[in-house]
């Protein structure tokens, strides 16, 4: 379902700013307007908290001048307005260097095909149907369990959009989409032994979220599984990454074979394209079509055609992650992800998630990472971690105040099974991924 | 022209709109018995330039404007924004979020408004203050002299930013207050090659005042420098070592530790939620006597500072803990009214499309008696940490965790070699009581800090003297 006439005032906007681009003298020009309306509201120990109504809109103009660029934004769009936001990005171009890699897109790789993937669902919903499944799911949560000692609360939260993106070479597309959640987190114990977790359900049509009930169950066993937690002593062993972790991993991969990094050199997989960097049982592929999921898009940031494809096939790194820029400053050609991947899809293994505890045996089940410590140019990974201690394919007691370590080199290829527990709340898809060793320090 | 007047006009009058407008927006949030109601409006301008593989690369420019309409009443809260300042859509948006409101209290119309209060910073726009060219020739420069420091040097990067923010705040009693809040930032990052090691060093700085504070004390230069040494110091960094052991912070950025191990867990919100590890333990003993931790909004120029909050109230110096006991928590006035104690100016939002919450301003550990190499004698094996990447903590359990972008091991008293980055991992109420040396070398960030809570970003400071903590959990992979 879209609104065309909604897309139409957009694609008008984004064309008088080309213009205007074209009129100050520019060579070339891209823009982009986006749109977007949502509300939110929570509510806490069974009373409504907070109602927010949200309203936002931007709209940003990068110009060339030859080889140089200059990029301005705004979030007002009369006439006015957008005349001076060419003409700021018009000066910075004055000034920015000859560029020999900057510049739109090569136009043959413009997408061309705009099949509907069924992105826009918006949510017939008021503040107090919304506050209503908020309060509820609470309730769900902090009824579960007499370990359950307080909340803070539950949110429902749901957004519209209408996004339009066009270039002086004569692409101009514009869509809308929809996405709504509904959260829930809750505390349990008292003191020092007070745990707090929390469970998240999101989907682009409200039809497909997970309910009031389940995710206040989810919240609730989650938070109590935690209490009476104990560190570990200092140890290398292995470690499973429940899937809501995984995707983490998988991130890391991306960024280190994406172009920014690539050409920075600031990337531990440099130069490891056509070699292996998983081990042969993995594929990685990117899945732009499918038909109402979060990632999906037909074309990327530039209007560069996306396209289904394999990143790593048998463990081999078989694409890097382009944009135009870093394409052309790399000697390639675009790979359709200015602006990220679409739908990223780890290929999943034939191990439900008990499966993958009974494969990790005795070791260390992670549900939680802290921190940022994830050295891009190195691959050196040392965070913090909270979870699970497992023998024997059983979980025997939750364990805190931990960090796990490793190097990302080793570590990814040292993937020893991947589980079909995919988590599809983002936009990479993986299930569980269970590492050979890691060191952990603890107590 | 008086500041009031200038942001009035800034804000107000160039979308048509007078005081008696705000007024009438107002009247219709306090139609219904409310505890609170408020009305923000921002202006904000903001520009970067990028300086990378020795050319100007990127350059960006961007002007946002809005109006954020709230209503509180008990611990509910309405709220709606636009980006259009106009009084029909504010006074649809003040209808909106009244709906909120079920009973409640009459507004309290009589409570007490600072009038006027310090300027910690001067109402300039930053971006004006060098022309374009010059802006250009500065980041030319730091990326040439930074280049000449070491022939190992593959890639500078530098980065310039401004931003240039007015805000005009209406509260239910009628007052109105205004602030002008410049803001500039540098950063240079360069990347070492040896022997196919590969190793970056990082270092910026800035804070409430123009560009000409990057060209005082040579400050630019020394950010290269700075990069350029911690770039050498990473190149010759071996495995950290894991497990738990005595761990010595240096001075200044490490004060992150603070931030995140304590100071989250002294938000007025979670504490009047329960949430925290800290809840109900004003009075107790969380520190050793010789921790006393404050959040300062009201230090000249810091990054951090501001002089009034998001909701007009002006800026305090405010103790959290003193000789290790819990002494206060900071508070924005929906949690101050709550917990029956008075706001702290800690109500912060990232913008006028955001709520407020109870957020720091510039958060650090006063000065002890200790010299720093008598605390470094004082330890026979442990860790010298002495610069942070970022860090993170579970308000609930307590615990928390940081990265170390430079950090060395300490044998029988010596700093002897650097260690790659590790996490140092512990529990908040826990780790300052375990502080047996402070030291007498306080010092505040270079102004690089960003907090994020609840999804919304906020400039803050944070500082310390050198800290030595017997017993602190270190992440690495030599076991």
């Amino acid at each position: 379902m879209q609104n065309q006439e909604e897309i139409n005032r957009l694609k008008n906007v984004v064309q008088q700013l080309l213009d205007e681009a074209k009129q100050q003298g520019a060579s070339a020009a891209e823009a982009a307007f986006s749109v977007d309306n949502g509300l939110s509201v929570s509510g806490r120990l069974g009373e409504v908290e907070t109602v927010e109504y949200h309203c936002d809109q931007g709209i940003g103009v990068t110009v060339y001048f030859g080889q140089k660029k200059g990029s301005a934004s705004t979030n007002d769009i009369s006439s006015d307005s957008l005349k001076e936001t060419v003409k700021a990005a018009c000066s910075i171009a004055r000034y920015a260097s000859e560029d020999d890699y900057a510049g739109l897109p090569d136009v043959e790789l413009l997408a061309t095909e705009f099949p509907d993937l069924d992105l826009n669902h918006p949510w017939d919903i008021n503040a107090e149907q919304a506050i209503h499944i908020a309060i509820e799911c609470e309730n769900v949560a902090r009824g579960y369990d007499k370990a359950i000692s307080n909340s803070e609360g539950a949110s429902v939260n749901t957004h519209q959009g209408t996004r339009v993106f066009g270039n002086s070479l004569g692409f101009l597309q514009g869509y809308q989409s929809s996405r709504h959640s509904l959260s829930c987190s809750v505390l349990a114990g008292s003191g020092d032994a007070m745990q707090r977790d929390y469970w998240y359900s999101v989907a682009r049509d409200a039809g497909g979220l997970e309910s009031a009930r389940q995710v206040g169950e989810k919240a609730a066993q989650r938070t109590v599984a935690r209490l009476n937690a104990r560190s570990l002593s200092t140890r290398q062993c292995p470690v499973l990454f429940a899937s809501e972790m995984a995707s983490g991993l998988i991130g890391a991969l991306i960024g280190a074979i994406s172009g920014g990094s690539l050409y920075r050199k600031s990337s531990f997989l440099l130069d490891t394209l056509d070699t292996q960097i998983l081990p042969d049982f993995v594929r990685i592929h990117e899945q732009p079509f499918l038909r109402g999921a979060l990632g999906s898009a037909s074309y990327d940031s530039e209007g560069v055609a996306t396209r289904a494809r394999d990143i790593v096939s048998d463990g081999i790194l078989r694409s890097y992650i382009l944009s135009t820029y870093s394409a052309r400053k790399l000697g390639m050609q675009t790979t359709g992800n200015a602006g990220g991947v679409h739908n990223l899809t780890v290929e999943p293994g034939s191990n439900d998630f008990a499966g993958m505890l009974k494969l990790l045996d005795t070791g260390l089940l992670v549900t939680e990472l802290m921190g940022q410590g994830v050295n891009r140019v190195t691959g050196d990974y040392s965070r913090g971690a909270s979870g699970f201690w497992v023998e024997n394919g059983v979980v025997q007691y939750p364990v805190q105040e931990i960090t796990i370590a490793g190097n990302l080199k080793s570590m990814l290829r040292n993937i020893v099974a991947i589980g079909n527990d995919v988590d599809l709340r983002g936009n990479i898809r993986v299930g569980s991924i269970l590492l050979e060793r890691m060191a952990i320090a603890g107590e | 022209m008086p500041l009031l007047e200038q942001v009035t006009q800034s804000i107000l009058a160039v979308n048509g709109l007078q005081t008696q407008d705000v007024d009438r927006v107002m009247a219709a949030l306090l139609s219904v018995p409310v505890d609170a109601a408020d009305i923000y409006f921002q202006s904000s301008h903001f520009e970067s330039w990028s300086m990378e593989g020795g050319i100007i690369k990127e350059g960006s420019h961007s002007i946002e404007h809005g109006a954020g309409v709230r209503v509180v009443s008990g611990d509910k809260t309405g709220f709606a924004y636009s980006d259009r300042i106009e009084l029909p859509i504010l006074l649809e948006a003040a209808n909106n979020v009244k709906a909120i409101v079920r009973q409640g209290q009459q507004a309290q119309r009589q409570i007490e408004v600072a009038k006027s209060w310090p300027q910690l910073y001067q109402p300039l726009n930053p971006l004006k203050s060098l022309d374009d060219q010059e802006k250009i020739d500065l980041l030319k420069r730091v990326d040439s002299e930074t280049r000449k420091l070491d022939s190992r040097i593959e890639e500078v990067m530098v980065s310039l930013i401004a931003a240039y923010d007015s805000v005009l705040i209406a509260n239910q009693d009628g007052s109105l207050a205004a602030d002008v809040r410049p803001l500039v930032r540098m950063n240079v990052t360069v990347i070492m090659v040896e022997n196919g090691r590969r190793e970056q060093g990082s270092m910026g700085g800035g804070g409430r005042s123009d560009y000409s504070f990057f060209l005082e004390n040579d400050r630019a230069f020394e950010y290269g420098r700075e990069a350029v040494r911690l770039a050498q110091v990473n190149l010759q960094a071996q495995e950290a070592p894991a497990g738990n052991m005595t761990v010595v912070l240096g001075p200044g950025w490490p004060g992150i530790l603070l931030h995140e191990a304590i100071g989250h867990g002294l938000e007025g919100d979670f504490n009047r939620k329960g949430t925290s590890a800290f809840s109900g333990r004003v009075g107790e003993r969380v520190a050793s006597d010789l921790c006393t931790v404050v959040d300062d909004g009201t230090l000249v120029g810091r990054r951090g500072s501001l002089n009034i909050d998001d909701e007009g109230t002006p800026t305090e110096n405010t103790v959290l803990i003193e000789k290790g006991i819990l002494k206060g928590y900071m508070q924005d006035k929906l949690n101050a009214r709550l917990m029956g104690v008075k706001p702290t100016g800690n109500g912060r939002r990232e913008s006028y499309a955001h709520l407020p919450m109870p957020r720091m301003t510039n958060t650090y550990m006063l000065p002890g008696s200790s010299d720093p190499e008598e605390i470094i004698r004082s330890v026979k094996k442990g860790l010298y940490a002495r610069n942070f990447g970022g860090g993170q903590v579970d308000i609930t359990s307590g615990k928390f965790v940081f990265s170390t972008s430079e950090a060395y091991l300490i044998e029988n008293g010596k700093i002897t070699r650097p260690v790659k980055g590790a996490t140092l991992i512990g529990n908040g109420p826990d780790v300052l009581t375990k502080v047996s040396m402070v030291g007498n070398d306080m010092a505040l960030d270079s102004g690089v800090g960003t907090c994020g809570k609840d999804g919304q970003s906020v400039p803050v400071g944070v500082g310390q003297p050198t800290l030595k903590i017997d017993g602190l959990t270190v992440g690495g992979t030599s076991v």
